[in-house]
């Protein structure tokens, strides 16, 4: 039966869709079977950041409204066989997706997945809490900085009260993965460290995902930084991370850059 | 006048943001999230008192911390001195 995960943060632009995609991946590659969804109605980027942007036929409306089959709105990663992608739609109205419908799709996704990963939108409304309805787990997004924080907590607050878990009582897994991550600005007491955004959000910690340019470079070819820099510091945090997530205990570490240099440029020269 | 010397005399600024961070999410967790759970209790122990002594409604207050992973309840309610006491005091 598959877990199903939301990646949600209340802030936009913090890493929602980059930690979906980069996490979906390396669970890929470890040989579980994922699909990753978009919920961002209107603004879809998954499918761009996954670089499956020209294969987009169907989308979750089209599914909802029995305009397509599940098994055609998913498309296969072109790289890792056991990764797929339900797109979000692009044209069509919000009011589109409906409750009913979503819990059908996702009831029909844990059928075939290990993990379903929930692309959530940004904001505390209706998309985002049907993004979040259906999870087991949650990954709240969350950069060192002060409304990210406050908006994670506001999330912390609905994951708790708003969601199916909830709602029968039972409790949701929530962790926190802190992105955007500048080891030496939080040394220099410039910017909220570890510690501090633990302290104050005290929910168990998933991962640190440092700033690195990798991410850029990744969106800009299409490939989660997962697969396209997997000795990146971003790509090893995000490893680890999903070792967290299928329950293994591993060491916390900001990994850095400046470490896997001598490897990148090998890494590159040979391929 | 900025000068180079600003960048030595500059302060760190994350301890500011944690101590602000902390202040607006103790309020802010004790009104949002909450507020559903505080409306029923405090309907819930209005009824319980009411079965005993007549109190104002504006007498009860209902607050829900969070700390951590737990909450603290504090439940605040002004009680009239019962009639037989006020009697005894009188005689
Ligand atoms: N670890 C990181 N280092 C550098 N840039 C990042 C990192 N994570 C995300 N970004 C950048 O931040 C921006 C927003 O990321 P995105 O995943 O689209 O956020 P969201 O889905 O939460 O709106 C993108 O330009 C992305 O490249
Ligand atoms: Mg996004």
């Amino acid at each position: 039966m598959a877990k199903v995960v939301v990646v949600t943060s209340g802030k936009g632009g913090v890493g929602k869709t980059t930690s979906t995609a980069a996490l979906g991946a390396a669970l890929a590659q470890g040989g579980e079977r994922v699909a990753v969804v978009d919920f961002d109605v209107g603004l879809r980027n998954l499918d761009l950041i996954m670089g499956a942007e020209r294969r987009v036929v169907f989308d979750m409306i089209n599914v909802i409204q029995g305009e397509a089959k599940l098994t055609q709105a998913l498309i296969r990663d072109k790289r890792l066989e056991s990764l797929f992608l339900l797109p979000a739609s692009q044209t069509r109205d919000k009011d589109a997706l409906t409750g009913e419908g979503v819990a059908r799709v996702i009831a029909e996704l844990r059928q075939s997945f290990d993990w379903v990963l929930c692309d959530s939108p940004a904001g505390i409304e209706r998309g985002a809490l049907l993004a979040m309805h259906h999870a087991d787990i949650a990954v709240v997004v969350t950069n060192p900085e002060v409304s990210s924080v406050r908006d994670s907590d506001r999330i912390i607050g609905m994951l708790d009260s708003k969601t199916e878990r909830a709602e029968r009582g039972e409790r949701i897994e929530r962790h926190l993965l802190l992105t955007r991550y500048d080891q030496a600005r939080a040394e220099r007491g410039d910017m909220l460290k570890v510690e501090d955004v633990l302290d104050i959000l005290s929910i168990p910690l998933l991962g640190i995902i440092p700033e690195s340019q990798e991410v850029l470079r990744a969106s800009n070819v299409g490939a989660p930084v997962t697969l396209n820099a997997p000795v990146s510091a971003p790509a090893r945090a995000y490893t680890d991370a999903v070792r967290r997530l299928r329950g293994e205990t591993v060491e916390m570490s900001i990994p850095s850059d400046r470490v896997g240099l001598v490897a990148r440029l090998f890494g590159r020269r040979v391929a | 006048m900025s000068s180079i010397l600003d960048l030595f005399r500059r302060r760190p600024t994350a301890n500011l943001a944690r101590e602000r961070l902390q202040i607006l999410l103790s309020h802010e967790r004790a009104s949002a999230g909450q507020e559903g759970l505080i409306i029923t209790l405090r309907e819930e122990i209005l009824a319980v008192i009411a079965r005993h002594v007549v109190v104002d409604r504006d007498q009860v207050q209902v607050k829900v911390e969070r700390t951590g992973e737990s909450s603290i309840l504090e439940i605040d309610v002004t009680m009239p001195i019962p009639r037989a006491k006020l009697r005894a005091a009188s005689c």
